[in-house]
């Protein structure tokens, strides 16, 4: 069926890097056509006219408030600096505010029809009786959870934190690559990435008219009372719930925990009496309300789930069950978020909201089809594999950038258990000027906007941009060296 | 506040205070050892000076011989001995970084900045490193600590919890300190009195800075009863004692009015104040110096204990 | 049939925990087959909470103790009054799609004889016919598993089970479960009670089964162990995709005592 993959290739004239033999071209967000774009243009003068020894001392200024204020990261299973910095780049990744509206509009819609999938599929399963998504592919999906069948959350929301990774290919094309609908991290570098920029080079935000992201804690702490269970009395008692100080995000669980003024507790914290949830405090039990839990399902409540984990709070799936705690995210929310369901989300937009979707999927295999999984044998070299569970960079084949026996070893991992792949073209993701040892350069970024889904649906102006610094990367995670950008939103 | 929270900052105060304890019992090991070993039958001084930090064992299980380098790295850099001036600082920074949001941005900075200084002391090399190079790091660290403390935390239930590490941590440093004096003498009674004798007691009291307020309290004239009275039972010295017991005193009755709510911990401490206030030097020294610092030694692992149980371990309903 | 259940765990922990906490599903399923008379829990000190009926139709509850703990005593007393209606699981509210018991636990993965076994089966029915093949499920397994008491343990898989041919209710219930699955039939775990007369001997009180998702019929149990689909003589309690999921008492304690756990169940005739 190879003619329907190039059509469908083509169908968002989207810029494929397989494409064409000769070099890709990439969209320079700061320059086109030889002119600089006007978002970019407060920031013309400001980089041409930063002296090297300047920038010198303003990166190592930036990078001793980083570490001053303990913002590091962990890198799994590496050693090393247990407390790495992420690498910043005080090159602002910018905006307009006409392109941020069409951003804004679209992710909300697709946090709206998640959301609403999530209420479908714990519920009455009216978009698979309809045939539109196979019932195998959720009823069968690792994340979905039989336990969360039946819940009507308070305001019947799953994912209270939706961030939706977006590429950019061309000035109008942004694509999403994925959804997260559990918890995604990397909020708090959006927040200080901006905190730390407004305190090294004021002007530029005296110059340019830049939207403010500092809303965001107060955004969520409202956005988790706003879900507090009914049997709450009184003011709601929001909590984060941490894996504790070991994590690579202990930071941000900490720095929102702060910003919020909620407790930050661990599952040890937390117990379980009667009908409702507790926390261990000087002075005796507290009830808590809404718990937006920063750890794993499998890891919440060892009598619903892992047996085995001493982690987790006995008996709160009960109490969450119950309607006696709130939990943001529900648990089962992974199941909208899986790779194999993403191929749905334009189809859960158009069944549930009776819209058409504002910003576009990027064309997916399956290699669990034997078609798609074929078409994606013959053209490794061209495309972007990932595991279907998979997150972090980890596990995923970049063929362009692959040796030839790279892509052989992957081609038998895929033929072994085709399920476990997807496969997308190898998108020309848009490039942002970036500082490098030879001065300024452009490099591969990414974005994360996080939606804030409660009472009401919100979404501060800017997000997490993620920069390859590699030159020619196009893996930006962290975990596989990449760095963070602010994000500006201008005013409009 | 989370019981959690509430142990973690009262361990912050007892790591910062066992951490300046451990160097100073560092500094009296060094001062002692430079007096000639004329007596012939008495003990290593550097044994006792192990002997006061209760890890004998430990410390013969991973070295040779109680000399100097050995107590210096078991001691100061050893991440194996959990109470090393490296793990104290380590734990205290990491106990602040699980309970960051209870900490003023400045505590969290002399915490972390600290545990980022002490890092680069075991990069450097050891022979260009001074006993007195490192008691001084630690004790100005300590007071950075403090300072910050006093400077910008809210007077709230947290400060009570960090306050009472400090106060637990330093009663029970100052009888260890003590008891230290004690193993060095008491084997041999007969140097006590003697010229040796009086120089140990001085390296004591500077050990503990408190050399020359000693003297501003008590003229000069070093003698034991002088000694004991002025780290036992003196209110003027920051470190004796009954000022420990009175602090933690102090927090604990501000906990209890802020909670409204008074458990077993205030009643033990009041217990343990009323006994020192109508202690004179000469019960102390009847009862036998040894077994008096034993006892409070007791005394405060005993409250430390009821503090767990009542506020910081979570079981309270 | 008028059934009266009494069924006492007793747990005892030595040094005493310093808290427990249970999840229970220890109350008879709600369907045509039976009518619960009465139905007691006590749980002593305990503080009871959080029911409330799970997606699969089951009434769970949630108990904690706080420490020391020594003895725990759940103590289940009721009556029931059945029908036989052929081991369906008539007019029982339940919402979980029967395509969500598709997916294998641990206990329930088939390895290469089970799909053998399914599939051999499978061939050699026709398999036209989803109750005959069913039964020829349920008798494949009962042949390959002989019910043998105490050479099984409580985490022995389906595969392990059928390696060693011997087994219990648990081991012939998981089996069905994962030869089931391999053929795409949604199976399940099912726990309860069996009453056992005098002359049918031997069979422990407290039972597990299987049940399967057949068209037009609804779910379906299927008794190995007796060569039967439950009937009269059986009391429906709670499922789950494995004896894990399905158990009526799932408990953490806190502490580093030892668990010593003793049960007594007798479930008898109830003369009307």
């Amino acid at each position: 069926m190879p003619s329907a993959f190039i059509s469908r290739k083509n169908v968002f004239g989207l810029r494929s890097m397989g494409q064409s033999k000769t070099k890709p071209s990439f969209f320079n967000e700061m320059i086109d056509g030889g002119t600089v774009r006007a978002p970019y243009r407060g920031l013309e003068g400001w980089s041409r006219d930063m002296p090297l020894d300047l920038r010198t001392l303003k990166q190592s200024e930036a990078e001793k408030l980083f570490r001053r204020i303990g913002i590091t990261f962990a890198v799994y299973g590496e050693g090393g600096d247990p407390d790495r910095l992420i690498p910043f780049d005080m090159f602002p990744r910018v905006f307009s505010g006409a392109e941020w509206r069409k951003l804004d509009m679209g992710v909300k819609q697709r946090a709206r029809a998640l959301n609403a999938f999530l209420a479908d599929v714990y519920g009455r399963g009216e978009m698979i009786r309809s045939g539109r998504i196979p019932a195998r592919l959720v009823y069968q999906n690792e994340a979905f959870e039989r336990a969360v069948v039946g819940i009507r959350p308070p305001r019947g929301v799953f994912s209270h934190i939706v961030g939706v990774d977006l590429v950019r290919t061309g000035p109008d094309e942004f694509f999403v690559l994925e959804d997260n609908c559990r918890t995604p991290s990397g909020v708090s570098y959006m927040l200080e990435n901006r905190e730390i920029m407004m305190r090294m080079f004021p002007q530029l935000f005296r110059e340019n008219r830049i939207a403010p992201v500092e809303g965001y804690p107060a955004a969520l702490r409202r956005t988790l009372d706003s879900v507090a269970p009914r049997k709450c009395e009184g003011a709601p008692c929001s909590v984060i719930l941490t894996p504790g100080h070991f994590n690579s995000a202990y930071y941000e669980h900490s720095f929102l925990a702060d910003m919020m003024g909620i407790e930050l507790v661990e599952a040890a914290d937390l117990f379980v009496e009667g009908d409702f949830c507790w926390m261990r405090t000087t002075e005796g039990p507290r009830r808590v309300d809404v718990i937006y839990r920063r750890i794993d399902d499998a890891y919440l409540d060892p009598l619903c789930f892992r047996p085995d984990s001493m982690l987790g709070v006995p008996g709160l799936m009960n109490v969450y069950r119950s309607g006696g705690v709130a939990l943001a995210s529900a648990p089962g929310a992974g199941v909208a978020d899986d790779k194999a369901i993403y191929t749905f989300v334009p189809e859960m937009i158009r069944f549930y909201l009776g819209e058409e979707p504002i910003l576009n999927n990027v064309p997916t295999w399956q290699c669990a089809k034997s078609d798609d999984c074929a078409y994606v044998l013959d053209n490794l070299s061209e495309l972007v594999v990932k595991e279907v569970h998979g997150s972090g960079g980890y596990g995923m084949l970049v063929g362009p950038r692959s040796t030839k026996d790279q892509i052989a070893l992957f081609a038998d991992k895929i033929r072994e258990n085709p399920g476990n792949y997807i496969a997308q073209p190898t998108l020309a993701l848009s490039t942002c000027p970036t500082f490098v040892e030879e001065g300024i350069a452009p490099r591969h970024v990414d974005l994360r906007p996080y939606c804030l889904v409660g009472e009401s649906i919100e979404l501060v102006p800017g997000g997490l941009t993620r920069v390859a610094l590699t030159e020619g990367s196009l893996v930006v995670n962290s975990s596989q060296g990449g760095g963070v950008k602010d994000t500006w939103v201008l005013a409009e | 506040m989370l019981s959690r929270t509430a142990s973690n900052l009262f361990w912050i105060g007892r790591n910062i205070e066992r951490a300046e304890t451990v160097a100073r019992l560092l500094e009296v090991g060094s001062r002692n050892a430079l007096i000639p070993n004329i007596g012939g039958g008495y003990r290593n001084e550097w044994d006792a000076v192990l002997q006061a930090t209760g890890k004998v064992e430990d410390f013969n299980a991973k070295y040779d011989e109680a000399v100097q380098r050995n107590i210096e790295s078991f001691l100061f850099f050893d991440q194996d001995n959990p109470s090393s001036v490296t793990s104290c600082v380590e734990a205290a920074r990491e106990s602040g970084r699980i309970v960051r949001t209870a900490l003023t941005g400045q505590v969290w900075d002399a915490l972390n900045s600290g545990y980022q200084e002490i890092n680069e002391l075991r990069r450097t090399e050891r022979s260009k490193l001074s006993i007195s190079d490192l008691v001084d790091w630690t004790t100005r660290h300590a007071s950075l600590v403090r300072g910050a403390i006093e400077d910008t935390q809210l007077r709230n239930d947290g400060y009570d919890f960090l306050y009472l590490g400090f106060a637990l941590e330093r009663g029970d440093a100052t009888a260890r300190m003590l008891d230290v004096k004690y193993y060095v003498l008491l084997p041999e009674v007969g140097y006590v009195g003697s010229g040796i004798d009086n120089y140990q007691w001085t390296t004591i009291l500077r050990a503990l800075s408190s050399n020359r307020s000693f003297n501003w309290a008590y003229g000069g004239g070093v003698s034991p009863a002088k000694i004991a009275d002025f780290l036992i039972l003196n209110r003027k010295s920051p470190r004796s004692l009954i000022t420990a017991a009175e602090d933690a005193m102090h927090h604990l009755d501000r906990l209890a009015r802020a909670y409204g709510r008074t458990t077993e911990a205030q009643t033990r401490i009041r217990g343990i104040v009323g006994e020192l206030c109508e202690t004179t030097v000469d019960d102390i020294f009847d009862e036998g110096l040894h077994e008096f610092l034993t006892r409070v030694i007791n005394e405060v692992a005993l409250l430390s204990g009821i503090i767990h149980e009542v506020y910081l371990s979570g079981e309270t309903r | 049939m008028r059934l009266r259940v009494d069924h006492e765990t007793t747990y005892r922990f030595d040094p005493p925990m310093r808290g427990v906490v249970q999840s229970h599903r220890l109350t008879p399923s709600v369907f045509e087959g039976q009518q619960v008379i009465d139905w007691q829990i006590d749980v002593g000190d305990a503080v009871r909470g959080a029911g409330f009926r799970d997606g699969a139709g089951d009434w769970v509850e949630t108990i904690s103790v706080l420490g020391p703990v020594e003895n725990l005593t759940v103590r289940v007393t009721g009556e029931v009054e059945t029908v036989d209606l052929g081991g369906m699981l008539k007019g029982h509210r339940e919402r979980i799609r029967p395509a969500a018991y598709l997916r294998p636990t641990p206990a329930t993965k088939a390895d290469r004889t089970l799909q053998d076994l399914a599939h051999d089966t499978k061939a050699a029915t026709g398999g036209n016919d989803p109750l005959a093949l069913a039964h020829a499920l349920s008798h494949a397994v009962g042949a390959a598993i002989t019910y043998t008491p105490g050479q099984t343990e409580h985490d022995t898989t389906a595969a392990e089970a059928l390696a060693l041919g011997h087994g219990v209710c648990a081991d012939h219930a998981h089996t069905l479960i994962a030869v089931a699955l391999c053929l795409d039939i949604p199976a399940r775990y099912v726990t309860g009670y069996l009453f056992a007369s005098e002359e049918d001997g031997g069979h422990e009180a407290s039972h597990a089964w299987a049940e399967l998702y057949l068209p037009d019929l609804g779910w379906v149990g299927f008794d190995i162990s007796n060569g039967i689909c439950p009937d009269a003589r059986y009391i429906r309690i709670g499922s789950g995709a494995d004896a894990r999921e399905a158990s009526p008492i799932r408990g953490v304690t806190q502490g580093m005592g030892a668990e010593h756990l003793s049960a007594r169940v007798s479930v008898n005739q109830v003369a009307q």
